[in-house]
């Protein structure tokens, strides 16, 4: 073939293409094997969630936040709550706090779990996915034990989370601790040592930490590029501060290493877990769940058939709902994915003037072009998982 | 925390004070405001100077304000892991008054301006690639102006005689309903509805 003949090839990846986690779109130019350029297209599942909580009340605006990385609900939840209470000034109980810190980490395992066994289907394991969705299948009965919902909990919400949880619900996710460590242990013994895995892995998609903190990256992304930055630790909010729990941080920023400390960080979230349940179980095994001055989170049905002021209190906060005081707030929790934050614009109205959600699968995946440059058409769908996309929060 | 903002704050008042216009701390947090011409000095200087060192960016984004002359605002959020510090920068520009990039400060602002540009449509100059990112090919319109209906103006279908999808004016069973349940009754300063027919 003569040189004028060979030209680069054009491709698409996706929408439907299975290793495109969702619906991505990829637009692949391909000299020979090697990709030369990475356009995403993305959208393909835009909801106009920003939009649509501008015409809600706080409250009203919770469930959205299920909706975007769908694989760990409440952490998003978590973020808002975070925004509205620091407006507002309100404190929330401690039984409250572990409560959502129990199942902040609830989040991060399901959310670890689908995405490395997912991983390794991308790579060629089929296993290590029926593994892991074993274990996801039992932590969403935890879910659904707890607000009804297996995925769109709504739970945590401004000012608390909604109900109590029943002893047995407690002692239940202490004895899964245990054997789920078994089963990571597993899967860890299926994959990482594993020559294919490693080959398909090891030294792929490489970011140095500097480039990482200029493309916005934050969460696994810097940590496997060796930056020891997780909010839970740099900037605690919660009573994050209260337990112990390790920070794993890779060194050569490839997809391997992203994948090691994401096994590490299941570890380490059953072990805050344990803590959780420790203190739900003895210090913190009553009190309230949620702030109870009233002006925030409505009264329980018991208190309404007794008390007028309860009445009241119940019909106005389902109707007008609470007024947030004018100012603007930063709220960031770090989601399973990285830094997950809410930009709360309120104008002192019951409703937010702009919510602007940063999810970090959005800045994340903006940089596929920069990491994919140089290489394999196969190891694109490598990168696409460990970058650890979810549609539902990238698209919004 | 409040004093390490409050130090970093002055901080910046004396190293690059002609860079910004104004700055205050609200719920703990630090804000800029600055103008577009000096935006880009303003972040490159944040990142590069070493008591600072604001090398991550979080968000860019957009925020309408339709009453006000220039009615947007684009509010960076950076992340300085070295010092554990956040800062917000404000910029107020108009319509058709274009923004200058972060792009060659922060590749990181690329996407964050493409969305703030499909969202309210506010011009960045020197960004690489402006086009609309999270809307449909072809869409008109800036969703999230406070002007933009909450409805949107088409709706899509599979037509399955032109065997594709056709864009179509929306029809509602329901007119989109947004009640006003603001209590009428903690002083108002606005006239109830009903309120102007009645004979004072």
């Amino acid at each position: 073939m003569s040189e004028h003949n060979v030209r680069n090839f054009n491709i698409n990846f996706g929408p439907q293409h299975p290793a495109a986690h969702g619906v991505l779109r990829l637009v692949l130019e391909l000299d020979g094997e090697i990709v030369e350029r990475v356009d995403p297209h993305i959208g393909l599942l835009h909801r106009g969630t920003e939009k649509l909580i501008e015409t809600k009340t706080y409250l009203q605006a919770v469930p959205y936040f299920d909706r975007l990385d769908y694989v760990a609900p409440m952490n998003q939840e978590h973020a808002f709550a975070l925004a509205v209470e620091r407006l507002t000034g309100t404190e929330v109980p401690i039984r409250g706090q572990i409560i959502r810190v129990l199942y902040s980490e609830i989040g991060r395992i399901l959310s670890h779990l689908l995405n490395v066994t997912t991983q390794a289907m991308d790579v060629g394991a089929l296993t290590p996915p029926l593994w892991g969705f074993e274990e996801r299948e039992k932590l969403m009965v935890f879910y659904e034990r707890a607000c009804g919902a297996r995925m769109h909990s709504a739970y945590i919400r401004p000012g608390g989370v909604h109900q109590d949880l029943p002893h047995e619900l407690v002692e239940d996710i202490g004895k899964w601790i245990d054997p789920f460590l078994k089963t990571v242990d597993d899967i860890d013994e299926l994959l990482t040592g594993n020559r294919i895995f490693k080959q398909r892995n090891v030294d792929i998609g490489v970011v140095k930490l500097e480039d990482c903190w200029a493309w916005g990256f934050s969460g696994v992304m810097v940590r496997g590029s060796g930056a020891a930055w997780d909010l839970r630790r740099s900037q605690p909010y919660e009573c994050y501060s209260d337990f112990d729990f390790d920070i794993p941080i890779g060194k050569n920023g490839d997809c391997y290493d992203r994948y090691v400390i994401r096994m590490i960080e299941m570890r380490e979230s059953a072990k805050i877990m344990r803590q959780c349940v420790n203190r739900l179980l003895g210090d913190a095994k009553v009190g309230p769940v949620s702030s109870v001055d009233g002006k925030m989170v409505p009264p329980k049905r018991g208190q309404m058939k007794r008390s007028m002021e309860a009445l009241i209190h119940h019909f106005k906060l389902y109707t007008e709902g609470y007024h947030v005081p004018a100012g603007e707030v930063y709220a960031a929790v770090e989601a399973p994915k990285g830094e997950f934050g809410v930009y709360l614009v309120a104008d002192g109205t019951n409703k937010p003037y702009r919510c602007k959600i940063r999810a970090p699968g959005y800045a994340h995946l903006q940089a596929m072009d920069f990491i994919c440059r140089g290489h394999q058409l196969a190891d694109v769908s490598a990168i696409l998982g460990s970058l650890d996309i979810v549609f539902g929060e990238v698209d919004r | 925390m409040s004093e390490a903002l409050q130090e970093l704050s002055s901080y910046i008042g004396e190293a690059a004070g002609q860079l910004v216009a104004s700055s205050d701390i609200a719920y703990g947090e630090l804000t800029l405001k600055t103008d577009a011409a000096r935006i880009l000095d303003l972040l490159t200087f944040l990142r590069d100077d070493v008591q600072c060192g604001f090398v991550n960016l979080i968000d860019v984004c957009g925020v309408d304000w339709p009453a006000r002359a220039e009615r947007f605002d684009v509010v960076y959020h950076l992340l300085s892991p070295r010092q554990n510090q956040r800062i917000r920068i404000k910029v107020a520009t108009g319509e058709d008054v274009p923004v200058p990039s972060a792009f060659p400060v922060y590749p990181g602002a690329d996407w964050f301006e493409r969305e703030a540009y499909d969202m309210y449509g506010i011009l960045f100059t020197g960004h690489p690639d402006l086009r609309r990112i999270l809307t449909d090919y072809g869409f008109e319109g800036h969703p999230l102006r406070k002007d933009f209906p909450t409805t949107g103006f088409v709706e899509v279908r599979y037509d399955d005689e032109v065997k594709r999808v056709v864009y179509e004016p929306v029809e509602l069973k329901q007119e989109f309903r947004n009640f006003d349940f603001l209590s009428p009754w903690e002083g108002t300063d606005y006239v109830l509805p009903g309120d102007e027919k009645a004979k004072q």
